[in-house]
C-alpha cells in the first residue's frame, strides 16, 4: 500500500485516504475468518481414512503407509493454500515492489533445492518403505 | 544523526530500508525452519514401519494454539491499518490483543502441553519380545488388517524397580484390539487405570516424552521450541511498540511508528506461517 497523502494538511485527502484502508480491512477480516474456517476443515479431513476411501474408489487395497500418504498430502495442499493467503494478503505479496520478488525468487530457489537433497537421500540406499 | 529512509522511500530501490532488510531476514528464516523441516521429511521417510508416533499430540489444544496465532495475525494488521488511519486509540487496543494471544500462545505452550509431554511415559520393545506383550500391542489383528505394527507401549511410568516398569496403559494399549483404537481421537483418552509390567530386558528404550524418546519428539521439541523463541521475540517487539515510548514516535511522525509495526508484522506473519505447516504435520498426521 503507497504511503498516505500528508494528512496533516488536507482533511478532504485523508478521508479518502482513510476510506481506503478501512476497504482493505474488510479484506483481512474476511481472510481471517477463511484461515480459522480452513483450521477446522485441516483438523477434520485428518480424520477422514483417504487411503480406505481410494481403496473402495479404485477397487485397490492401499496399505496404511500408502493411505497416510494421501492424508498428507491433503494437509499439506490446505496448509498451502492457508500459507498462500497469509503472505499474500497479510504480508501484502499480492501486490509489492519488484525488488521484493526478486528476494524471494532467491529464497524460493535455495529453499527448493534444500528439499531436492532430502529427496536426492531417500534414493540414496535402500530404506523401509 | 538520523536514520535515512525509514518513512521516505529510496530512489534506487523504491523501498524503505527496512521493509528489504525484513525480508532480506525473512529469506535466511526460511532457510533455518527450511532445514529443520526437510529434517523432519527425511526422518520420517525413513522411519520403520510402526516406528513413527500417531496421536500422541493434544489436538484440541493444539487447534486453540493455531486459531489463537491466526487471530494475532489479524490484529496485527487491523494495528498497522488503525496507525495508517491515524487512529491511535484503536491502534493501542489491537496491539494490545496481539501481544495478549502471542502470551496465551506461549502460556499453553510451555505451562500445558509440554509438561503434559513430560509426564508421559513410553517403552519400545525389542523385536523378539513382542510377542510377550501381544495382549497390549494387539498386533496379530492388526497383521491380519495389513496396518503397521505396534511397537511402543505408553502410558503413565507407575513405578520402576531394577527389573521391570509397572505404567498405567494408555487406552490403546489397554484395548489393542478394539477398532476404535485404530485411529487417533480428535479428544485424547485419559490413561486407564489398567497397569501392565514390562520386564527391562525386553525393552530396547523407554523414557518419558523427551526428544530423546524418539525422532519425533526430537524434532517436535526443537522446530515448536524454536517456533516458540521466534513467538517470544515478536512479543517483545511488539510491546516495546505498544508502550509510552512508541507513542512519541506517533507523535513525531505516525508513518514512522506505521512502517515499525509493518516489519515487525511482517515477522508476526511469517511465526503464523510456519505454525500453519507445523500443526498439520506434528499433530494431524
Amino acid at each position: 500500500m503507497n504511503n498516505p497523502p500528508d494528512v496533516t494538511q488536507d482533511p478532504k485527502e485523508y478521508e479518502e485516504y482513510a476510506h481506503g484502508v478501512q476497504k482493505h480491512v474488510r479484506g483481512y477480516l474476511m481472510v481471517g475468518a477463511t484461515l480459522l474456517a480452513f483450521t477446522m476443515l485441516t483438523v477434520a479431513l485428518s480424520y477422514v481414512d483417504f487411503g480406505a476411501i481410494l481403496s473402495s474408489l479404485f477397487h485397490t487395497n492401499l496399505s496404511t503407509a500408502q493411505g497416510r500418504k494421501a492424508n498428507i498430502t491433503v494437509a499439506v495442499l490446505v496448509a498451502t493454500f492457508k500459507a498462500g493467503l497469509v503472505a499474500a494478503i497479510f504480508m501484502h505479496l499480492a501486490a509489492e515492489k519488484r525488488l521484493i520478488y526478486r528476494i524471494l525468487i532467491f529464497t524460493g530457489f535455495f529453499v527448493l533445492g534444500l528439499f531436492w537433497l532430502t529427496l536426492l537421500a531417500w534414493y540414496d540406499y535402500p530404506i523401509f518403505r | 544523526m538520523e536514520i535515512p529512509y525509514t518513512v521516505s522511500t529510496r530512489p534506487d530501490t523504491g523501498l524503505w530500508n527496512a521493509k528489504i532488510g525484513i525480508w532480506l531476514f525473512l529469506a535466511s528464516e526460511v532457510m533455518l525452519f527450511g532445514g529443520l523441516f526437510s529434517a523432519y521429511i527425511f526422518l520420517r521417510i525413513d522411519a520403520a514401519p510402526g516406528t513413527w508416533p500417531h496421536g500422541l499430540l493434544n489436538v484440541p489444544v493444539g487447534t486453540f494454539n493455531t486459531c489463537i496465532l491466526i487471530m494475532s495475525s489479524v490484529t496485527v494488521v487491523l494495528a498497522w491499518a488503525a496507525l495508517k488511519m491515524r487512529r491511535y486509540r484503536a491502534y493501542w487496543w489491537y496491539m494490545l490483543a496481539t501481544i495478549s494471544c502471542g502470551i496465551i500462545f506461549l502460556v499453553v505452550k510451555l505451562a500445558y502441553e509440554w509438561p503434559q509431554k513430560f509426564e508421559h511415559f513410553g517403552a519400545y520393545i525389542k523385536p523378539d519380545a513382542l510377542w510377550k506383550y501381544e495382549k497390549y500391542l494387539g498386533n496379530q489383528r492388526h497383521a491380519e488388517m495389513g496396518m503397521e505394527p505396534r511397537i511402543e507401549i505408553t502410558g503413565h511410568l507407575h513405578s520402576q524397580n531394577a527389573k521391570e516398569y509397572e505404567v498405567a496403559l494408555d487406552p490403546v494399549n489397554a484395548e489393542p484390539d478394539n477398532p476404535v483404537m485404530d485411529r487417533p481421537h480428535f479428544f485424547p483418552l485419559p490413561v486407564t487405570d489398567k497397569i501392565a509390567t514390562i520386564e527391562k530386558a525386553d525393552v530396547e528404550r523407554a523414557t518419558m516424552f523427551l526428544p530423546t524418546h524418539s525422532a519425533y519428539f526430537a524434532s517436535y521439541f526443537t522446530i515448536t521450541g524454536l517456533h516458540g523463541l521466534h513467538v517470544l521475540g515478536g512479543v517483545l517487539v511488539f510491546i516495546y511498540m505498544w508502550l509510552p515510548v512508541s507513542k512519541k514516535v506517533y507523535q513525531r511522525n505516525p508513518e514512522h511508528l506505521a512502517n515499525r509495526v509493518e516489519v515487525s508484522g511482517l515477522f508476526w506473519h511469517f511465526v503464523d506461517l510456519i505454525w500453519i505447516f507445523v500443526f498439520p504435520l506434528f499433530y494431524l498426521l
